[in-house]
C-alpha cells in the first residue's frame, strides 16, 4: 500500500492507503477526522461533503490518490483559533439541526456557496444545497442559516420565523 | 473525591470512551456516589411507572427497582441518570429544563447521562412519544424532591426552620440572615440519599422560569463543529472494520460460499458460522474488497413483489366481511365507501445502523445507535448466552431513528465478528444494507365506509385497517356507535416494526381524506364540515388555529391552485395542517405552502417544539408524495437515495408552525404526532386545484409530483 501525502487543513498528512480507497474513509479512519459522516457511499446525500481547493466535494466518491495536490478541509479545519466560521455561527445560531448528522456535510456546502456567492439568491441556494439530505427535516432552518450567514451583519440579518405561539389557558 | 470525578466524567458523556469510569459496574457506581445527594425515583408515582418498567429489568442491581436517579456533587454538578436516548429530538435539552426547574438550579449545571446499560436505570426504549410525559414528571419529582432535601439540611445546619429558606439558583439561603450555601455545600460531601415516596406537588407551568423557555440544544456546537462522537464514530484501540455478506434475498438459505479469495486479501479474515459470512480488516477499505470477493450462492425463495402486495395483503389479512353499521347506513343521506392504500417505507436514517463491539474478560461492550440499549443489552445477552451482568450496551446521541432503530441486528453482527477476532470490530451499515436489512413502517389497506345526512351531520363510521396498524384508527368526529378493527396480516413479506406515528399517519390519512369526500358531496367547507362533527374542544383549537393563520376562509381554490385542511390527535398531541398547492402548466403538483397548528399541553421548549413539529412537516411530504420501498423475489430493488426519493431543499414548501401552549394541561410528547395531518390536508388541496382524489400513498401514484422549485 502506498504512502500519500494529503494536504488536509492546512497541514501535510503522509497515510498509507490505496490510491483508489475513498478520501472519506481516509480522513475518518486514518486522520481520526470524523466530523466528516458516511450517509450513502454514493455522493447522494451530501453528508460526506469536505472542500477540495474551495470547492464542495462529495468524499465519498474522491478517490484518495486524486486528492493529493489539493487542499482538503473538512469541519474540523473551519475553525479559526477555536473561534467558529460565521457559518457555523449561523447554524448554531438557528437551531439549524436536530440529530445534526448532516449538519457537517451541510455546513460545508454552504461555506463553498458563500465563497462563490457571498450573498446568493434563494434559487441560489437550492441550487447548491440540495444534494444534501437532512432526514430529520430542518430545511426552513437551514436555509435561514445560510441566509444569516450570507447578511453583512447580524443586525441586517433576517429574522428565522417559523411560526407564532399563543398562549392560553 | 471520587464523586466530583463521576461528575466530571459524566459531563464529558460525548467521548466517555477515552475515560476510566467506563469499567464500573452500577453498584460499583453507587458506592461512589456515596458523597453527595442522590435521590433515586423508587415508589409513589413515580415509583409506580419504575415498578411497570423494572418488571422485565432481568434483576439489575439497584437498591429499590428504579426508574431514573439523579446526584448533586459537592461542587453543585447536578447529574441525572436516565434510559432515555437523544436521536435528534431534543430531549436531553427538555429534560435537563424540567430538571434545572424543579432543583431551582442553574441550566448550566446539568449533565444529562443517557443510554448506559452500566450507568443509568433500566428503560424499555425512547419511544412513543413518552419521555415528555412520563420521564418528564419522574425527573421532576426526583428534582422538587432533592431540593427539599437540600433546605431541610440547611435549616438543620442553621437551626432554624426550613419553610423560612429560599432555595434558587442551586444556593439556599436564609433571607432573615443573609446565610447562604451552595448545594454541593449543604452536603459538605456527607451521603444524604432518599428514594421517593408519595406524590409532591410539582411547580405549575404557569410558575415555569426555566422550562417553558426556548434553550437552545444543550452541546448544540458540538454538531456544528464536527465534534461530536455519533456511534459511527467510536473508536476503540486495535479495532478492525467488520463487513457482512448479505443474503441474494429475504429468507435465502446458503448453498454454498467460496471465501477464498477475500482469504488473499493481505490483512483480511473472513468469519464463517453457519449461513453468517463476515469479514474483518484493520482496514475499512480491505473489508469492503473482500467482503465483495465472496462468491456465496444463496437459495432464494419465491416471493410476492410490491406489484401484488394489496391484493395478497387483502387476502391475508381477512375480510371485514357484512358492514356492522348497516343500519345506520340505512338511514343515512348520503353513503360512502372507500378505499386508501399506504406503501412500506423506509425510516432512511442519515446515519445507518453502526456499533462498535469489544470483548474484555469475558464482558461485552457495544457502542451502538439504537432507541432501545437495554433491547439490545437483551438481544446481545441472549446471542452469545451472557449473564446480563456481563453485557454493556452505550449509545451515544446519534444520526436518528423515528422508529427504526429498535433492533440489534447491527451489534450483535459486529460482537460476532469482534468475537471472531479477539479484537474491537466496528460495523457500519451501509444506505444500501440500511434500506434492505432494516425494517419497514408496513404497508397497509383502509376500508372506510360511512353516512352523512344532508346537513352535514354524521350518522355512521366504519374503518378497517389492514396490516398498516390501529394507531390513530379511532374517529375523534361525533357519530354513533363507529367501528373500528384492525386486521392483521401474518405473513407479510418485509419485516415490519415501529415508525414516528406508527399507522396513524395512514389511519389519518384515511380519514382524514374521507372526510373530505364527505364534505364535498354535502357540498360543505371541509372546515365546516368538521367542527359541525367535532366536539372535542382541544381539537377544535387547532383546527381554527391552524385556518386562522393560513387564511381559510379567504383562500378559494382554483384550477391552479389549492387549498386543503386536516387534522387529528393521537398519544395527546393534538394538530391540524393547512396545505396550498400549485399546479403548474404541466400539471405537476408542487406543494408551497404548510401551516400546521399544535398543542401537546404545558410546551417545555418552544425552540425544540417548533423544530420537530417542523422537521414532522417535511418528513411527512415524503411519506405523502414520493416514498415507497419497491420489491420483487425477496429483494429491495430501489436501495439507494437515487431511487429512493426523500424530500429535500427543493421540495421544502413554505412552512409556519402555530404552537398552542396550554398550560394548564400536562406536557405530552411531541415527536410523532406532527406527522400526521400534512399527508391528508395536500391530496384535500390537490382535489380541490384538480378534482383528482388521491387516496393511494405516495400521491406520484395518481399525480406527478414536480422537482426544483
Amino acid at each position: 500500500m502506498p504512502d500519500l501525502v494529503l494536504l488536509v487543513n492546512g497541514a501535510q498528512k503522509r497515510v498509507k492507503a490505496a490510491e483508489d480507497e475513498p478520501l472519506l474513509w481516509v480522513l475518518r479512519n486514518k486522520l481520526g477526522l470524523t466530523g466528516t459522516k458516511y450517509g450513502c457511499g454514493e455522493g447522494q446525500c451530501g453528508a460526506c461533503t469536505v472542500l477540495l481547493d474551495g470547492r464542495a466535494t462529495r468524499s465519498c466518491l474522491t478517490p484518495a490518490g486524486a486528492a493529493v495536490g489539493a487542499k482538503v478541509t473538512t469541519v474540523e479545519g473551519l475553525e479559526q483559533q477555536g473561534k467558529m466560521s460565521h457559518v457555523q455561527s449561523a447554524f448554531l445560531e438557528a437551531g439549524a439541526f436536530q440529530c445534526g448528522y448532516c449538519t457537517s456535510g451541510m455546513v460545508m456546502a454552504a461555506t463553498a456557496l458563500l465563497a462563490e456567492h457571498p450573498h446568493p439568491s434563494d434559487e441560489q441556494i437550492v441550487e447548491a444545497m440540495n444534494g444534501n439530505v437532512c432526514r430529520c427535516g430542518t430545511y426552513p432552518r437551514i436555509l435561514a442559516a445560510i441566509r444569516l450567514a450570507a447578511a453583512p451583519t447580524v443586525s441586517e440579518s433576517p429574522a428565522v420565523e417559523e411560526g407564532a405561539t399563543y398562549v392560553h389557558g | 473525591m471520587f464523586t466530583d470525578e463521576i461528575t466530571a466524567e459524566a459531563a464529558l458523556h460525548e467521548v466517555r470512551d477515552r475515560i476510566r469510569m467506563f469499567e464500573l459496574d452500577r453498584r460499583e457506581f453507587l458506592r461512589l456516589c456515596s458523597g453527595g445527594l442522590l435521590v433515586v425515583a423508587g415508589s409513589g408515582a413515580a415509583g409506580a411507572l419504575a415498578q411497570e418498567s423494572g418488571r422485565s429489568s432481568g434483576g439489575h442491581q439497584l437498591p429499590q427497582e428504579a426508574s431514573a436517579w439523579i446526584h448533586i456533587s459537592a461542587d453543585t454538578d447536578v447529574t441525572v441518570f436516565t434510559g432515555k436516548v437523544e436521536i435528534g429530538q431534543n430531549i436531553r435539552t427538555s429534560l435537563a429544563q424540567s430538571v434545572a426547574e424543579e432543583l431551582r438550579a442553574p441550566f448550566s449545571l446539568i449533565t444529562m447521562v443517557m443510554g448506559d446499560t452500566d450507568l443509568v436505570p433500566w428503560d424499555a426504549g425512547t419511544f412513543g412519544s413518552q419521555s415528555t410525559p412520563r420521564m418528564g414528571p419522574q425527573l421532576r419529582t426526583m428534582a422538587r424532591t432533592a431540593r427539599e432535601m437540600l433546605v431541610e439540611a440547611a435549616a438543620e445546619r442553621w437551626k432554624t426552620d426550613a419553610t423560612t429558606l429560599i432555595a434558587d439558583e442551586g444556593r439556599v439561603t436564609n433571607p432573615a440572615t443573609s446565610e447562604s450555601l451552595r448545594y454541593g455545600e449543604i452536603t459538605r460531601g456527607q451521603k444524604l440519599t432518599r428514594t421517593i415516596t408519595g406524590d409532591p406537588p410539582l411547580t405549575p407551568a404557569t410558575k415555569w422560569k426555566i422550562a417553558g423557555t426556548p434553550a437552545p440544544k444543550v452541546n448544540g456546537q458540538q454538531f456544528v463543529t464536527g465534534k461530536h462522537t455519533y456511534p459511527s464514530d467510536v473508536v476503540r484501540p486495535g479495532m478492525l472494520f467488520g463487513k457482512v455478506v448479505r443474503p441474494a434475498g429475504y429468507n435465502a438459505t446458503l448453498a454454498s460460499a467460496d471465501t477464498s479469495m477475500a482469504e488473499k486479501i493481505p490483512g483480511v479474515r473472513v468469519v464463517r458460522d453457519g449461513d453468517f459470512i463476515g469479514v474483518v480488516a484493520d482496514d475499512v477499505w480491505a473489508a469492503e474488497q473482500a467482503v465483495l470477493k465472496v462468491d456465496a450462492k444463496w437459495k432464494v425463495p419465491a416471493q410476492i413483489s410490491n406489484a401484488e402486495l394489496f391484493a395478497a395483503l387483502k387476502k391475508g389479512a381477512g375480510d371485514s366481511g357484512q358492514s356492522e353499521i348497516a343500519a345506520a347506513l340505512a338511514g343515512a343521506d348520503v353513503k360512502l365507501e372507500q378505499t386508501y392504500t399506504v406503501a412500506y417505507i423506509a425510516h432512511a436514517p442519515l446515519e445507518p445502523r453502526a456499533a462498535v463491539a469489544e470483548w474484555a474478560d469475558g464482558k461485552l461492550t457495544v457502542w451502538t445507535g439504537t432507541q432501545r440499549p437495554f433491547g439490545v443489552k437483551e438481544d446481545l445477552a441472549k446471542a452469545f448466552r451472557l449473564p446480563a451482568a456481563q453485557v454493556r450496551v452505550i449509545m451515544p446521541d446519534m444520526g436518528s431513528g423515528y422508529g427504526g432503530k429498535h433492533t440489534g441486528e447491527c451489534a450483535v453482527e459486529a460482537a460476532r465478528l469482534a468475537k471472531a477476532a479477539g479484537k474491537p470490530v466496528k460495523l457500519i451499515w451501509t444506505r444500501e444494507e440500511e434500506f434492505t436489512w432494516a425494517y419497514f413502517r408496513p404497508a397497509g389497506v383502509i376500508e372506510i365506509r360511512s353516512g352523512v345526512q344532508h346537513d352535514g351531520t354524521l350518522v355512521a363510521w366504519e374503518h378497517h385497517n389492514y396490516n398498516s396498524g390501529p394507531s390513530g384508527a379511532g374517529t375523534p368526529y361525533k357519530v354513533a356507535n363507529p367501528v373500528t378493527q384492525y386486521h392483521e396480516w401474518a405473513d407479510a413479506p418485509l419485516a415490519q416494526g415501529s415508525y414516528r406515528g406508527l399507522a396513524a399517519t395512514a389511519n389519518h390519512f384515511a380519514r382524514e381524506t374521507h372526510m373530505d369526500e364527505l364534505a364535498h358531496r354535502v357540498a360543505m367547507d371541509p372546515l365546516e364540515f368538521r367542527l359541525k362533527n367535532l366536539e372535542d374542544l382541544r381539537l377544535r383549537a387547532v383546527f381554527t388555529a391552524a385556518a386562522e393563520s393560513f387564511g381559510w376562509e379567504k383562500e378559494k381554490s382554483t384550477a391552479t391552485r389549492g387549498f386543503g385542511i386536516a387534522g387529528g390527535t393521537e398519544k395527546g398531541g393534538y394538530t391540524a395542517a393547512c396545505a396550498e398547492v400549485e399546479i403548474d402548466t404541466d400539471k405537476k403538483v408542487r406543494v408551497r405552502r404548510l401551516v400546521q397548528a399544535w398543542e401537546s399541553g404545558a410546551v417545555v421548549n418552544p425552540d425544540g417544539l417548533r423544530n420537530q413539529i417542523m422537521g414532522a412537516m417535511v418528513q411527512a411530504l415524503g411519506g405523502a408524495l414520493f416514498e415507497s420501498i419497491q420489491f420483487a423475489g425477496g429483494k429491495v430493488t430501489n436501495a439507494h437515495f437515487a431511487e429512493y426519493r426523500v424530500p429535500r431543499l427543493q421540495d421544502t414548501p413554505q412552512i409556519e408552525v402555530v404552537l398552542i401552549d396550554r398550560k394548564d394541561l400536562p406536557s405530552a410528547g411531541a415527536g410523532e404526532t406532527g406527522i400526521v395531518a400534512v399527508a391528508p390536508a395536500v391530496g384535500n388541496a390537490i382535489f380541490a386545484a384538480t378534482g383528482v382524489r388521491l387516496r393511494d400513498l405516495p400521491m406520484e401514484q395518481g399525480i406527478e409530483i414536480a422537482s426544483g422549485k
